[in-house]
């Protein structure tokens, strides 16, 4: 029992010193750079202005209109009964999904980088279909694939599954929008795990699921958690595919993007600005952890 | 001659695993439920758009196609990609060649403010333009007084359009910028081109394929976006519908085959933006392939 952990711990301090090997004399480089090069005024001129007009006015806009509500009638607004419904579904939801991804993103991963098999590299390509299928195209086929009369709603409905119009209908299309995060992330750790670690656990005389659970686990453990952080933030602010399948039902299945629609549509300016506050704030905190998380999962890349 | 090495590469690699593999009968488990698992969600919805499409019949999908809200729903959607991917490629290769050949302070805070649209829902992205330019928002009513559309009409569209597609183009080109360097640049410039002529024949040539990617990732989701874009659009049929949101209209009004015929087109979009995204990597694959061959 005791010679695995020295054994992966060992591992990891091998990699760390890789990576300091191999980052030090590209540091060396970048400031040895010497620069000649013209235009760098007009193109950062114009970046700064386009990044202004595009990003930072409009978000700015959304800053100045929020500060100019007390705190009492913003918290009055984030947190109507309807709201914290919408904020539960859409975490819930979110969470389920991405575990999902978690669970079967890695798996397809570790098949489509370990085994060979017929028609393995037309699976690895489609892996990025859902990035490149339209939300709203996502939405439409998998309602209509899981309603009533689709072609797996006709077995499922009538075993009181039902995919489409309810909370198990948003999961399923937050799983679709969020596939291709966990495998991508663990796909290239996989590829560059070392098989003589296998190879060193197996001589020791660790079976296949020891080594499996003891020494490669946990080098994979946080890219796929990178990967899980990565498809919950893409699932917290998804619309399209969901407008499709959620049956949008206050209080049963209206997500918070969805509710923030509903406020603009009753010309309900403010009620829209705190809800997509709200959904900000908790976006930008994802993305401080998915930072942190990046940089961990990179100590097992080099 | 190579082909034999290759083999016997091969050969010697897969000895080297035996004492590392699971047995057939966990590896087929696996591969079973992960293709399960592929199966059901990249497959079949895939082949579901255009069994649907296609549900009655080739005329009725061509019919539905060149009704005329969803052609003008098609027409805009080219029109607002054609306007707004061109603005993301200036924006990326300005950016990219800021960025990748020269250093500042504040870099790494510029690179995170880029990639701000991808952690922002679309839903807020549009609502941050109905803020601005909205009937209640800060230049509403200077916009009415001065009967300018921007909200609800296509200058609204493009803006949502812009925002959500902003960091594609970028994202792909400032690391293949990084790692060309810039010792070309500065070679050509020595050899008397100027900047124009440098950027040109030195840099374009050499970031072509991270362009050409980063390209259609942006034109994919130009043309895909809905939430962003449902906000400010207004959905007036036959004039603010883009692709997208004319599916959604089909389908609340109970077409589902006109809506899953428009919906195809966009469903061939992901498909041929796929394939080229393949393509190119396979292409870089074999280069790596080839240049490690060499070295060795």
């Amino acid at each position: 029992m005791s010679h695995t952990p020295l054994l992966s711990r060992r591992i990891c301090r091998f990699h760390l010193a890789i990576g300091a090997a191999t980052l030090r004399p590209r540091l060396r480089m970048a400031k040895k750079r010497f620069n000649a090069l013209p235009g760098f005024g007009l193109t950062m001129g114009f970046t700064l202005f386009y990044l202004s007009a595009v990003v930072l006015i409009p978000f700015a806009g959304l800053v100045v209109r929020t500060l100019g509500l007390s705190w009492p009638e913003f918290w009055r607004l984030a947190t109507t009964a309807r709201a914290l419904a919408a904020y539960r579904l859409t975490i819930d939801s979110s969470l389920v999904a991405a575990l999902a991804n978690a669970l079967f993103g890695a798996l397809l991963a570790w098949v489509l980088v370990r085994y060979e098999f017929p028609g393995r590299r037309i699976i690895d390509a489609m892996v990025d279909f859902p990035f490149a299928l339209p939300t709203a195209v996502a939405g439409l086929t998998l309602a209509n694939l899981f309603g009533p009369n689709g072609w797996l709603g006709r077995y499922l409905v009538p075993l009181g599954i039902h995919g489409a119009f309810s909370p198990l209908g948003i999961v399923l299309a937050l799983t679709f929008v969020g596939l291709p995060f966990v495998v991508r992330t663990l796909q290239p750790v996989l590829q560059n795990l070392e098989r003589e670690v296998e190879e060193a656990a197996a001589t020791l005389g660790a079976g296949r699921l020891r080594t499996f659970v003891s020494v490669v686990a946990p080098s994979l453990f946080p890219a796929v958690l990178t990967g899980f952080a990565l498809a919950f933030a893409r699932a917290i602010g998804e619309y399209g595919s969901i407008v499709f399948i959620s049956g949008n039902i206050p209080f049963k299945t209206e997500i918070a993007p969805q509710l923030i629609v509903m406020r603009l549509e009753e010309y309900d300016y403010t009620g829209a600005i705190a809800l997509a506050v709200v959904l900000l704030v908790f976006s930008f905190l994802l993305l401080g952890v998915i930072n942190v998380l990046e940089q961990w999962s990179n100590r097992f890349l080099h | 001659m190579s082909q034999t090495v290759l083999i016997r590469k091969r050969d010697l690699v897969r000895q080297s695993q035996r004492g590392t593999e699971e047995s057939p009968v966990v590896k087929w488990t696996l591969i079973t439920i992960a293709l399960g698992f592929a199966f059901l969600f990249l497959l079949l919805p895939l082949l579901n758009v255009f069994a649907q499409a296609l549900a009655k019949g080739w005329s009725y999908y061509r019919s539905a196609l060149v009704e005329p809200d969803s052609w003008s729903a098609i027409r805009l959607t080219l029109l607002v990609a054609a306007i707004s991917v061109p603005l993301n490629v200036v924006f990326g290769l300005a950016a990219s060649w800021a960025i990748a050949k020269f250093e500042f302070r504040g870099k790494p805070l510029l690179i995170t403010m880029i990639d701000l649209p991808f952690s922002v829902s679309p839903v807020v992205a549009g609502l941050m333009f109905v803020v601005l330019f909205g009937l209640q928002g800060y230049f509403g009513q200077w916009l009415g007084a001065h009967d300018i559309k921007i909200i609800f009409a296509l200058p609204g569209i493009v803006l949502a359009t812009v925002f959500v597609t902003f960091p594609f183009v970028a994202r792909e080109l400032i690391p293949v910028m990084q790692a060309t360097g810039t010792e070309q640049e500065q070679a050509a410039l020595t050899l008397g081109a100027n900047g124009w002529q440098t950027f040109w024949h030195v840099t374009l040539p050499s970031v072509k394929w991270g362009l050409i990617y980063g390209v259609i990732l942006c034109n994919a989701r130009a043309m895909g976006e809905f939430g962003a874009v449902s906000v400010v659009s207004g959905h007036i049929a036959g004039k603010t519908d883009t692709m997208p949101l004319r599916v959604d209209k089909l389908y609340t009004e109970y077409n589902a085959p006109a809506a899953f015929a428009v919906a195809s087109l966009l469903a061939m979009l992901a498909l041929l933006t796929l394939a080229i995204r393949t393509i190119l990597e396979w292409r870089q694959a074999r280069r790596e392939l080839i240049a490690g061959r060499v070295d060795s």
